[in-house]
């Protein structure tokens, strides 16, 4: 039997719009406890935030997104940690992952176009103390994002009543 | 020219299910609580195999009892989830569905005159099944007060020197009522003192949510005497697939497989691939969709006692089954009017047999948003 916590955060993970009465009511709880696991969650940052998948695709908001392979070199008692921050800190940089494999670091890039993003990467990673290479990617389309299939809503096709 | 048809099929009523699809897809802006299948896609690991299978051209009849590998997995998964033990070579077979195996179990036991007892609410195949088989159903009336489980009692006063047959099905379509093994104790020792066969349609066994499926063939002496049908339709979100299988006494499935083989040869063979999956791969999914389950119904409930509608909590399969007396209206007044002013087609629950009147089947094999959507119509219409 997995614990109350895991089942709230199954049950929000893909729908963060769950009222606290309703995850209460589907949880067989009460709406304090529920609201109580949640602050803790919160407190003890195992709950990091709330975001909404958007395709902007849809709306007249331009945007570009690119994944970046970059290789760094590790510092002396900082190891990866320092750098990341360096990078993070970025408004640009939308995520960052350390990575096993041919190369250090993954970053994403959210910017307004092409050029801000190739200019971000000329300007302000490449030429960071510690990177060594930077390789861009461009992102085409967005098929699924956080476990949401981004442009696919599908229709119920059963037969209204059956067996 | 001469009548063409049988007298038997003449008589057959037709389901009760299939009249309201009439008088609902005149509506088609309706929503629906009517659906009796998951709302869930098929695991996409198991469509894939299917893909593959296809891609490899295994597009060739199987053995008629289905493929081995196929029924080693099922036997495999009925030792795994009920402890249940049975061979695959002998006592395993593979039908087109579960109504297949309800069926042809019918056929292969009854006599003319023999009397087969099915407690209703139940599924729509049954009574026709068994009369279509040429033998006589007698309906036992289950008691909403009981939650709609099968007592001794009941069973005892149905026997007659005729019965042959028990028909069970739990967790049960439309009450989502299931049998505890206590329950089935005091079933099984009706059974064994009459010496009647039991045919258990346990489809909705994995879905169940206040312990454990219990299989009626598991308790002491009932193995022998007990046909277990079972599927991948509701499990594993698999109804197109037509997809199930009987599990019983090698003498019994040895003559099911007779008429299997004459009247279907064997089941689809894409499916059988991809069922194997099923079984090897798919527990966690089946979990998953369990739990999506018991969510909603929790939330049902919630809702129905918050208006004030009489409901047993129904620990199994994915419906509910208010009473819906204290409105004045019989089920299919209630169902026509509710779908003709709020738009949204329920199933009324004399569809299940006669003592379903009274009452309705809910479906909560529908997303969370869509169920709230239908309760707000069903508030709204109350209040009217």
């Amino acid at each position: 039997m997995q614990s109350k916590k895991t089942e709230i955060l199954r049950m929000i993970r893909n729908n963060a719009k769950l009222t606290v009465k309703d995850i209460a009511v589907m949880l067989g709880s009460e709406e304090e406890e529920v609201n109580t696991l949640i602050k803790e969650m919160e407190d003890e940052q195992i709950i990091c935030g709330y975001n909404t998948v958007i395709n902007w695709d849809k709306t007249d908001d331009e945007r570009v997104t690119a994944l970046i392979e970059v290789k760094v070199q590790p510092q002396r008692g900082e190891g990866f940690d320092r750098i990341a921050e360096r990078i993070y800190n970025y408004e640009e940089v939308t995520s960052l992952y350390l990575m096993s494999g041919g190369f250090d670091m993954t970053v994403f890039i959210e910017g307004k176009t092409m050029k801000e993003v190739a200019q971000f990467v000329a300007r302000k990673l490449s030429p960071m103390d510690g990177v060594l290479s930077t390789s861009t990617h461009f992102v085409l389309k967005k098929y699924k994002e956080a476990g949401t299939k981004v442009e696919q809503r599908k229709k119920d096709e059963r037969q209204v009543v059956t067996a | 020219m001469r009548n063409p048809l049988s007298d038997t099929v003449i008589k057959m009523k037709p389901s009760g299910i299939r009249k309201f699809f009439d008088v609902v897809s005149e509506m088609p802006d309706a929503i629906s609580l009517g659906v009796g299948e998951p709302d869930f896609d098929t695991p996409w690991n198991i469509r894939e195999e299917g893909i593959y299978s296809l891609e490899r051209g295994r597009t060739f009849y199987t053995s008629n009892a289905g493929l081995m590998e196929l029924r080693t997995e099922i036997c495999n998964y009925t030792e795994r989830r009920f402890g249940m033990t049975y061979d695959p070579k002998t006592e395993t077979i593979v039908t087109v569905g579960g109504s297949e195996g309800i069926d042809m179990a019918l056929r292969a036991m009854l006599n003319p005159g023999d009397e087969v007892i099915i407690p209703e609410p139940c599924y729509v195949s049954y009574v026709p099944c068994v009369e279509l088989a040429g033998g006589v159903p007698v309906t036992i009336s289950l008691k909403n007060e009981n939650e709609f489980r099968l007592t001794a009692q009941e069973l005892e006063d149905a026997i007659t020197d005729k019965t042959k047959i028990l028909c069970l099905s739990f967790p049960n379509n439309p009450t989502g009522a299931i049998m505890e093994k206590e329950d089935l104790e005091a079933i099984a020792e009706v059974v064994l003192r009459h010496d009647l066969i039991v045919i258990s349609d346990e489809i909705y066994a994995e879905l169940t949510y206040s312990g454990k499926h219990v299989s009626i063939a598991s308790l002491p002496k009932m193995k022998e005497r007990t046909i277990v049908i079972n599927g991948f339709s509701k499990a594993f979100a698999m109804t197109g697939w037509r997809l199930g299988y009987a599990l019983g006494p090698a003498m019994i499935i040895e003559q099911m497989t007779k008429i299997h083989q004459f009247a279907i040869m064997c089941a689809p063979t894409t499916s059988q691939y991809a069922a194997v999956v099923a079984l090897r791969d798919c527990d966690k999914d089946v979990e998953q969709m369990r739990q999506s389950y018991d969510q909603r119904r929790r939330y049902l409930l919630n809702e129905f006692k918050e208006m004030d509608m009489p409901c047993f909590e129904p620990k199994g399969a994915f419906y509910m089954f208010p009473c819906i007396k204290k409105f004045g209206m019989s089920s299919e007044e209630f169902a026509t009017k509710l779908l003709k002013s709020k738009k949204l087609a329920v199933v009324p629950g004399d569809a299940f047999g006669q003592c379903g009147e009274g009452f309705l089947r809910i479906s909560y094999a529908y997303s969370l948003d869509e169920l709230k959507e239908a309760i707000g119509r069903i508030k709204e219409f109350i209040k009217e």
